[in-house]
């Protein structure tokens, strides 16, 4: 019927090749949800490694790109279902981890970002005290050592004035700021992977772009991992080491961003190909064509 | 006046301080705005004070008994007349307000916060876990409260202490349908996952972050309830099971009355009229809390 998304363009991870001590190692993950009909795959037998790197995930909207991320964080609630034949992170097999020793690794060594900082703060909690939770649940220490750390992590993320800004609501703070208080706030524990859910999506260019560079500082600065997800090919191009496409739940082109260009699969040379030129020569702008897909 | 007044309005206030006690103005200033509030606040302020201030409000001891003058009407040195056991009645109002104070504040201290976690616990889960609790919420409900309270007394026990749990556990529920119901217009809310994936655990997220968005709504609600809580106190005291005599209860005390209304009216009228008064007071401020804390309803703010 239609083209199989050809696997070979970039060899598959050896589940226990070369990617074994890597940070992140993902096989056959798959996500479903029922329908009337059954199950339908929305993410459908995905396997990559991460290690000390940035990775970005692109793909259309409905790709599976944030359920991926949700998955890996065991986020994804009921009644969608992740299986995979190996999630493991820095050793540890998050699958038969009891749910508990999840909450123990999430926000302190596993932590997302979410979309928008908007609905993601809590409304009547204020800036600072939000982000002091993270510690005051994996961390055991004294107020005041909390709030220096709180101080110290506004700072990173370049706040001027972060005791007036830590005694402040979401809704008094605008949405780069709101956004730079999501990421202090899931950063202050330290995590070794950041998984970066279209962070700069709510956010407009100028303020997008500084956002990218904080989060990348972070990543440069403390060594973790990085898996940036957005819709944005040529932003995570730019950004990140290696690139997966992803689409209709497969990961169709893995390549380094460098190489991006060379890219073969024909769903990543039509999402390249419609992306607009400064000096455009063509005519009429392609668009991507989506009939040429599986149907369900 | 003018001068402070303009600064208190000052639409870009100059600093935190300002922009606070501007906020603050306006807030009085819609509260006082309405009559029937402030009638309300000042009704409850009376409550307090004379509870607060009893002995020395009270010209006689509520308990003190002088056979002599027993049933005497309202005069000049008795406001509000005497009873059977020639006590002075305003004597025994006054007091009665540090009991009535008392069973409001111990009952939404109990009932208010033990619905709030049972409909946050409620909402926040859903499935089963909602189900058995809205159930029990449900069979509280459906009996009429004074009924309820009046098995649970006889259960227990006549008594202040046991008409004070009695009243608790029938007035939790409307709390807990409130609570459950704020809960589940934000328990999927972005904040509530990221909440989650920091690692916090369901008591956390409960606790530190469903409960404090409840609580507005509860306070105004539990404002309103004041006054079915002082009825049913009342009606206890009225049935014998409430607080026990000699204690100044004012439904104990109509009680007392009754057997001289047709000839003595002032004996069960006066606690009476007490009670009115105060359950008024509640409603209209409770009513008038509404309308300022309450966005939806404010035009301006």
């Amino acid at each position: 019927m239609t083209p199989e998304p050809a696997p070979d363009v970039i060899p598959a991870f050896a589940p226990d090749g070369p990617g074994a001590d890597a940070l992140l190692q993902v096989d056959d993950l798959r996500v479903s949800f029922p329908v009337a009909a059954g199950r339908i795959d929305v993410v459908r037998g995905i396997s990559f490694t991460l290690d000390r790197e940035r990775l970005g995930i692109v793909g259309e909207s409905g790709s599976g790109k944030s359920m991926t991320g949700r998955a890996i964080l065991r986020l994804v609630s009921a009644p969608g279902r992740v299986s995979a034949g190996r999630l493991r992170f820095d050793g540890i097999d998050l699958q038969a981890l009891p749910e508990r020793g999840m909450r123990r690794l999430r926000g302190a060594r596993l932590s997302m970002i979410m979309q928008d900082s908007t609905f993601s703060l809590h409304p009547i909690m204020s800036v600072g005290r939000q982000i002091d939770e993270s510690l005051a649940i994996h961390e055991s220490l004294s107020r005041r050592e909390r709030k220096r750390r709180v101080r110290a992590m506004l700072e990173a993320v370049r706040i001027d004035d972060p005791d007036r800004v830590a005694k402040l609501y979401p809704h008094q703070i605008s949405g780069g700021m709101g956004q730079r208080v999501m990421i202090a706030m899931m950063l202050i524990a330290r995590p070794d992977l950041l998984i970066a859910d279209e962070p700069t999506s709510a956010l407009d260019v100028s303020v997008q772009a500084s956002v990218l560079q904080l989060i990348d500082d972070l990543v440069t600065e403390r060594g973790m991992g990085l898996i940036l997800i957005s819709h944005d090919l040529s932003l995570v191009s730019r950004f990140c080491d290696r690139i997966l496409v992803m689409n209709r739940g497969e990961i169709v082109e893995s390549c380094r961003a460098a190489e991006l260009h060379r890219a073969v699969h024909p769903y990543t040379r039509g999402l390249l190909a419609a992306v607009p030129r400064l000096h455009e020569t063509r005519d009429t702008l392609p668009v991507l064509e989506r009939d040429a897909r599986e149907p369900t | 006046m003018s001068g402070r007044r303009a600064w208190l309005l000052d639409q870009s206030p100059a600093s935190r301080a300002q922009a606070n006690a501007g906020r603050a103005y306006r807030l009085i200033a819609a509260l006082l705005s309405n009559p029937l509030a402030v009638f309300g606040a000042l009704i409850v302020l009376l409550l307090i004070l004379s509870a607060a201030f009893a002995p020395w409000i009270a010209p006689e001891s509520p308990v003190g008994q002088d056979l002599a003058r027993r049933l005497l009407p309202p005069s000049g040195a008795h406001w509000m007349g005497t009873d059977e056991l020639g006590r002075d009645i305003f004597s025994r109002v006054v007091h009665g307000a540090r009991i009535t104070l008392t069973i409001v504040a111990l009952v939404a201290v109990i009932s208010a916060p033990l619905g709030l976690v049972i409909g946050a616990v409620s909402g926040y889960f859903g499935g089963w876990v909602d189900r058995v609790l809205m159930g029990v919420t449900d069979m509280f409900l459906s009996l009429p409260k004074l009924i309820l309270a009046l098995a649970f007394v006889a259960a227990l026990g006549p008594g202040i202490e046991n008409a004070i749990i009695a009243i608790a556990i029938t007035a939790w529920p409307p709390y807990a349908r409130i609570a459950r119901a704020e809960t589940l217009t934000f328990r999927s809310a972005e904040f509530i996952s990221a909440m989650r994936l920091l690692g916090a655990s369901h008591t956390r997220i409960i606790v530190h972050h469903v409960l404090p968005l409840c609580t507005s709504s509860l306070i105004v609600r539990a404002t309103l309830d004041m006054a079915g809580i002082i009825l049913t106190a009342a009606g206890l005291g009225f049935l014998g099971l409430g607080a026990q005599p000699p204690s100044p209860e004012w439904g104990a005390m109509i009680s007392r009355g009754r057997a001289f209304i047709l000839d003595q009216w002032w004996v069960a009228t006066m606690p009476g009229f007490a009670i009115i008064l105060v359950s008024l007071g509640f409603c209209l401020l409770g009513d008038g809390l509404r309308d300022v804390l309450d966005p939806k309803h404010g035009d301006d703010a």
